[in-house]
């Protein structure tokens, strides 16, 4: 069983691809119904599509800004046990190298889009890769995520 | 762009990747530090795989700048302050 305190933060990526705000929703409600709590980090329109898509709540607990968690975490006040980035292009392979280099979380990699292959080959620094073509459709992505269930790791 | 917004910045590269921004200062800048990701510079945290490499060109600051959709821009600004707080570090 773990621990009530343990936490997860979402890096959201540009929300240009479709099957980000379905799959971040899934992996709160799986992480949540793990007694893992998550917080969600994004710009203002990807925290927008999860906010407007949840409106009660149900599944959305903290969301903030992706700058602000960059600051809060480098500058030692805040973390969390897991972090999972979003990554579809170069700048989300940069935020995901940020997290490894700032945090003590376990990192993981969610690599999705048209060329996510492209993207895959980036990622030279330690963290768990979970990557499927996934653009419009979310299912490749989810299968990829249950198959590691990193709520359970 | 937060802070940055209200800098008097020349953007040098725009929709880079984060490589081919380090590439570019490496090559035009005879001056340059490596910094760790979540560095700040002004008043923005560095995104970016280590190491991350900073321009300096007399009184100018280069730097990488990335936003989730827009991919990483090379900017380029004056502070006398800033550039001598960045090569002290050098020593």
């Amino acid at each position: 069983m773990l621990s009530p305190a343990t936490t997860a933060l979402l890096v959201l990526g540009c929300p240009q691809v479709p099957v980000q705000t379905s799959i971040a929703l899934y992996l709160i409600n799986r992480l949540k119904k793990a007694g893992i709590t998550p917080v969600v980090a994004g710009n203002k329109a990807a925290n927008t599509l999860l906010v407007v898509s949840d409106p009660d709540r149900h599944y959305l607990g903290e969301v903030i800004d992706l700058d602000r968690a960059i600051g809060l975490i480098t500058d030692g006040k805040r973390d969390f046990d897991r972090c999972f980035v979003f990554i579809h292009n170069d700048a989300g392979v940069s935020y995901a190298a940020t997290l490894g280099a700032i945090s003590k979380a376990k990192l993981y990699a969610l690599v999705y889009g048209e060329h996510f292959d492209e993207q895959e080959k980036k990622i030279d620094f330690p963290c768990t890769v979970i990557a499927a073509k996934a653009v419009h459709n979310p299912l490749p992505l989810k299968k990829a995520i249950d198959e590691v269930a990193p709520w359970a790791a | 762009m937060g802070c940055v917004e209200s800098m008097n910045y020349e953007i040098v590269l725009r929709d880079a990747t984060f490589k081919e921004s380090r590439d570019y200062i490496r090559s035009n800048f005879k001056e340059s530090i490596d910094v760790q990701p979540g560095f700040r510079i002004f008043d923005v945290h560095v995104i970016g795989l280590p190491p991350i490499a900073i321009g300096l060109d007399g009184d100018f600051v280069i730097f990488p700048f990335t936003k989730p959709c827009h991919g990483t821009f090379l900017l380029r600004v004056e502070d006398a302050e800033e550039a001598a707080r960045l090569r002290a570090l050098k020593k």
